[in-house]
Parts: structure tokens; C-alpha cells; sequence
């Protein structure tokens, strides 16, 4: 199966003073043409890590110790700066968390967006401004050609994603990294800004990958999920079969955490424990010191990835 | 506009303040200015008269009266030294300071400023510990040190520098006519292209000794600034959007890196003019610092005075045109106030 983007065992560690920190090992992913792909886990999972790996933007420390990135036909560990350059913001676009700081604070959005489209896209400079109001047009932001000339703080949150947004899909891009887009505003906003990506990325065949540590927003709006734990992608499979039958005991335990509108208080679990320090050695199951389930395979390396039905992979020796 | 008249408006407290302690302080210096302008063969009587003839008999609190008075009608009295109105006086030395200390100030932005972003996209490596190290170097050394220095090796060794006679060698060259009092301004006024060569030959010497020591502040935050600036979340977005690098280190991390740095200009700025008293009597240069030594050595009270309110008003107005900048640079300003 060829994806638009294929991630085959990628391994990356950062070298930092106090020794280093294995923060994805052995991770394989793919997304398919206009396939929305949700990563979820808990903070320091090393979701954010993934994606900017993805983009060519990880940090200086970050070093990559084997496997490949392919998105479309390029070989994004092995191309050099300047394709990589290329690829981004054209074919390959992402948008972050907290919007209003994503943005230059001192030029107008209209301008930002334009930046962009003179970059990559074959625009005459005398059409930019037309393009670029177009591209707010299309984020459905009202009075585009008003919000043209606006400074990202005289905006609010919500809209400063869809400017974030409108910047990202300005050239159509094949691919878009959404890494935490709705954390920080509010419910009725984010369903907002969520229903939007979903939108323009059907009608475009799009492909998403969606970053963030709410497995219910993800059930909601992803095809697929991929959790993570410790650096390791744990479990991948369609949203129903995830969401009904998790096979791995960490995602059977972020479910029992996820509250939804039908559970109390009391009926939600904390994951006992918590991430494994990775600077140490690790277990071959690094989730195995906060599993009720491990068993004396669980020490066994190569991890395996366990077959549970068509699409359904987990990384467990004992699956549920 | 509004927000002009409003920053205006804000600068009225302080000119108060400065001509209460400009009026206290003078008094406060050391001689009798009576006893100095009445000549040695002067005795009590001749010393009592001038004192009631310059007003100084009478109390504190009515001096300080009449000062307000003066100053109102643009009287900053006349000087005991020149014999001329210190207002006249310091109008007609004013321009070379502030010429001067221009200079020394582009000198020091035109360095300083590449070498801070120069180190900021390479933080920690050795080009950084350089730019740093040569900044601090440059600031450690006295300003007069580093201005003989100069003199002893441009001129006196090597003979490529002009002799440290002042603003113009008025043997081989005239000044120009006086239009804005800044030499090199006034010569390409009237298309005089040696006089100015003459005058901008003058000025390198007496305006890098100044500038050397610029360097250290606006090079190090401008390097603080596009750090931040570099490593900021916009910077990231615009990486993330492919802009080219060129693109991301001048539109998006030096236009944000700006503010500060033009903050801290015109703070430089004020501070070169103050320093301008050293290396002024280090090159013979006619300005206002040379002329204010003068003042203070001969307890000349209405130079002094005169001096000091100019150079706080001039600080209250640099002030203003750096506020008025960062409005330019950054919109999120003009709508603080």
C-alpha cells in the first residue's frame, strides 16, 4: 500500500547534556489520499515530535537514527534543504497550537497569507491580494476583505486559526499537520475550526494528519487512530474498531479516561504511573512497568505488531 | 496624531522636574560667580554690587521666580565666560555635538547591528564569543583613552588621519554657510565637495572613539532580540510555510527584533551626547560638551543651567521620536495608550 505519506520505522533521539532522549523508536504510519489520521497520547508521547519530523522541522538536537519518511515520491530524511523547502507550505502545510503567537504579530494576516502564495503558488503580484482574500473567503471568515488588513491581535483565537488555515490550504496542499489546533480555544470555536478541516479536506482529498492528546476529539473527526506511548506508535486502527475494541491496555486506559457526555466523575480511570524516562534504558514494551497484563514476553525484543483483524495493528504480546 | 499631542502632553511633568533641579543643582556648585565675573583686583564692595546686579542677593525661592520668568521669554541669561546669551551660545555649538554624535552613532548601528543578528542565527558557535568579546573590548576602554589612542596612531604614526584641529582646518578650508550648523550638511548644500570631504575626514576619528563604545549595547540587543525573535512561533510558521531564509530572517525575525533595538537607540543616542564632554576636548571640537567643561570650571551658572536644560529637553524629545517609531514599527503600539 502506497500512502501519501509513509512513515517506515523512524527512530530519533535528541542529544541533549543529560544524555539521550529516545523520543520515537521504530515508529511506522501511513495516510492515505484524503484520509484524516488521528495521533493520540499524553503529553511527552512524542506526537508533536512525529509531526514535526514529518515537516522537516524538528529541533537542531533532534537526530534521526534510521528509517524513512516518503511523502508523495520524496524521501524527506534523505532531500536536501532546499526541496524539502519547496515541499513545505506548497504541498505539505501544518498549523499549530496556540494561533495568535503562530502568527507574525506585526504584519497584517492578508500579507502573511500572500507571503505564501508568492512563495509557492504561480500568482501574478498584481492578483496576490485577490488570492489571498479568496483564501479567507474559504476558512469562511466573514468581511474578508476587511479582515484582509488586520493584525493577528486585533483577532480572536478562533480566528486566528482560520487564518492559520487559510495560510495552510492557500496552495492546496496534499497533506496538512494539524498538531493541537483547537487546545486553547473554547468548545463552540473548536467544533468550529474542527468541522472546517474536515470539510476542506473532503472536498479537497486532503490527507490530515490531526495531533492531539483528545482521543474523543479524534474519535469524533479522524478515520483512523494512532495512539502513542513513550515514543512508540502502540496501536493503529479504524476509529470504530479503536474505539469499541482497543486491543492495547494503554488505549483500553485512555478510553476509561476520556470523559463523554454519558460519564461521571467517578466513572472515569487515571493510567496509573506515569512515561518512562527516556533517557534510561527502556523495556522492549515501554508501557510494561503501568501494565496489569505484562507478562515475561513482555521483556522479549523485537516488540511485535500483532495482527488483530483486516487494518488493526497493536504492539503487544498479550493483546485484549 | 492624537497620539502625539498625547506623548507631548506626557513629557510636561518631567521638563518640570528638570528645571527645578537644573535651577537647585547649579546653585549647588562650588565658587562664588560674583566673586569670578568682578576680576581679581575686585574687593567687597565691587563683589556686592555685582552679586545684586546679577540677582544672586536675593533669595532661593525669587531667583528661582525670576528664572521662570527668563526662561518663559527664551532667557537663559548671558554667559560669564563669552559675554554672549547662553541661548545664542548654545544654538550655534549645538549642531556640531549633535553632528558629531550622529555620526558616531551610524558608525556604531552599521557594525553593531549586522554582527548581532550575525551572532543570533549562529548562537554559541565561535563567531558569537567573537562578536561578543570584541564588544566588550571596545566598551571597556575610557572614551578620552581610546580618542588619544586614535590620535597618536592615525595621525601622529601612520599620518593618514587629518590633524585633530576641530570640526574643519580653517587654514586650508572655510567653513560653510550656515544653514543647519552641521558641516558636512551645509558643504553639499552648496555643492562645496572638498569642504565636505574636509569635514567627514575631521569627523572619523572623533566618531569612532565615540561609537566604539555603542557597540557593546545595541550589539547585544539586537542579538537578544532576533534570538527571540528566531525562535519565536511565528518564525516557526513561516519555516513551516517554506518562505525562504533571506525572507524569514528580514521580514519575519528583524522587523519584529526592531522595537527593541530602537528603544535602546535612542537611549544610546542621549548617552553619546553626554559623552560628547570628552573626546569634545580630545579633538578641539566646538561643541556644546567642550562648551559646558568651560561653564563648570568657571562656576558659570547660566551656561550650566542653560547646558543641562537643552540636553534633558533634547532627551525628552529623542524620546518622543522613539516612541513615535515604535509606532511605525509595531501597530499593537498605537493602540496601548
Amino acid at each position: 500500500m502506497t500512502g501519501q505519506l509513509q512513515i517506515d520505522r523512524l527512530s530519533l533521539v535528541f542529544r541533549t547534556r543529560h544524555g539521550a532522549v529516545r523520543a520515537l523508536e521504530d515508529v511506522s504510519l501511513s495516510i492515505e489520499r484524503g484520509e484524516i489520521l488521528g495521533v493520540v497520547g499524553e503529553s511527552g508521547s512524542g506526537k508533536s515530535v512525529l509531526a514535526y519530523a514529518v515537516i522537516g522541522l524538528q529541533d537542531p538536537a533532534a537526530e534521526v537514527l534510521g528509517g524513512r519518511i516518503l511523502f508523495g515520491g520524496l524521501d524527506m530524511l534523505a532531500a536536501s534543504e532546499q526541496a524539502r523547502a519547496d515541499v513545505r507550505g506548497r504541498e505539505l502545510a501544518m498549523i499549530f497550537q496556540s494561533p495568535r503567537t503562530a502568527l507574525n504579530p506585526i504584519r497584517k494576516v492578508g500579507r502573511q497569507i500572500e507571503d505564501i502564495l508568492r512563495q509557492h503558488a504561480n500568482v501574478s503580484s498584481g492578483e496576490l491580494r485577490r488570492h489571498a482574500i479568496n483564501a479567507l473567503a474559504r476558512v469562511r471568515i466573514p468581511d474578508p476583505e476587511r479582515r484582509y488588513h488586520a493584525y493577528p491581535f486585533e483577532l480572536s483565537g478562533g480566528m486566528c486559526q482560520r487564518v492559520m488555515i487559510a495560510m495552510a490550504l492557500a496552495c492546496s496542499p496534499f497533506l496538512l499537520i494539524a498538531d493541537e489546533p483547537t487546545t486553547g480555544l473554547d468548545v463552540t470555536t473548536q467544533a468550529v475550526i474542527m468541522d472546517l478541516i474536515r470539510d476542506l479536506s473532503r472536498s479537497a482529498r486532503m490527507s490530515t494528519l490531526l495531533i492531539t492528546h483528545d482521543l474523543g476529539l479524534a474519535g469524533e473527526y479522524c478515520d483512523r487512530i494512532a495512539v502513542m506511548h513513550a515514543g512508540h506508535v502502540v496501536e493503529v486502527a479504524s476509529v470504530e474498531k479503536l474505539l469499541d475494541h482497543p486491543a492495547h491496555p494503554y488505549t483500553q486506559q485512555l478510553l476509561g479516561a476520556t470523559p463523554t457526555p454519558q460519564s461521571t466523575i467517578e466513572g472515569l480511570t487515571a493510567i496509573p504511573g506515569q512515561l518512562p524516562d527516556l533517557r534510561h534504558d527502556l523495556p522492549a514494551c515501554r508501557f510494561s512497568a503501568r501494565c496489569a497484563r505484562r507478562v515475561a514476553a513482555c521483556e522479549e525484543r523485537p516488540l511485535p505488531w500483532v495482527s488483530i483483524g483486516p487494518d488493526h495493528l497493536v504492539r503487544c504480546q498479550v493483546p485484549l | 496624531m492624537s497620539f502625539v499631542w498625547r506623548r507631548l502632553l506626557g513629557t510636561v511633568p518631567s521638563l518640570i522636574g528638570v528645571v527645578v533641579v537644573t535651577f537647585l543643582l547649579s546653585h549647588a556648585l562650588p565658587g562664588d560667580p560674583a566673586a569670578y565675573f568682578a576680576g581679581p583686583a575686585a574687593n567687597a564692595t565691587s563683589i556686592a554690587q555685582i552679586r545684586a546686579k546679577l540677582g544672586l542677593d536675593r533669595s532661593l525661592p525669587v531667583q528661582f521666580l525670576q528664572y521662570i520668568v527668563d526662561l518663559v521669554h527664551g532667557n537663559l541669561g548671558n554667559s560669564l565666560t563669552t559675554g554672549q546669551p547662553v541661548l545664542t551660545d548654545l544654538i550655534q555649538r549645538l549642531p556640531a555635538s549633535i553632528e558629531l554624535t550622529f555620526f558616531a552613532l551610524a558608525f556604531a548601528v552599521v557594525i553593531a547591528i549586522p554582527m548581532g543578528v550575525w551572532a543570533a542565527t549562529r548562537p554559541d558557535s565561535l563567531a558569537d564569543h567573537f562578536c561578543r568579546a570584541t564588544v566588550s573590548v571596545a566598551a571597556a576602554f575610557p572614551t578620552f583613552f581610546v580618542g588619544l589612542l586614535l590620535v597618536y596612531v592615525f595621525y601622529f604614526l601612520l599620518g593618514v588621519a587629518p590633524e585633530p584641529v576641530g570640526r574643519l582646518n580653517e587654514i586650508l578650508y572655510t567653513p560653510p554657510a550656515r544653514v543647519t550648523g552641521m558641516y558636512t550638511v551645509d558643504s553639499l548644500i552648496s555643492g562645496d565637495w572638498q569642504t565636505f570631504l574636509a569635514s567627514l575626514a575631521q569627523l572619523v576619528l572623533p566618531a569612532i572613539s565615540l561609537g566604539l563604545f555603542a557597540l557593546a549595547p545595541i550589539a547585544r540587543i539586537t542579538r537578544a532580540s532576533m534570538l527571540q525573535a528566531l525562535g519565536s512561533d511565528f518564525t516557526r510558521t513561516a519555516r513551516a510555510g517554506g518562505l525562504p531564509r533571506s525572507k524569514i530572517l528580514v521580514t519575519y525575525a528583524f522587523r519584529n527584533a526592531l522595537l527593541p533595538v530602537s528603544n535602546v537607540l535612542g537611549m544610546v543616542f542621549s548617552f553619546l551626547l553626554g559623552s560628547n564632554v570628552l573626546i569634545e576636548q580630545v579633538y578641539g571640537w566646538q561643541g556644546i560638551g567642550a562648551y559646558a567643561v568651560t561653564a563648570v570650571l568657571a562656576s558659570d551658572y547660566a551656561a550650566v543651567q542653560g547646558f543641562v536644560l537643552m540636553m534633558a529637553v533634547l532627551y525628552v524629545l529623542l524620546n518622543l521620536l522613539v516612541d513615535l517609531l515604535g509606532t511605525m514599527i509595531d501597530p499593537r503600539v498605537r493602540f496601548e495608550s
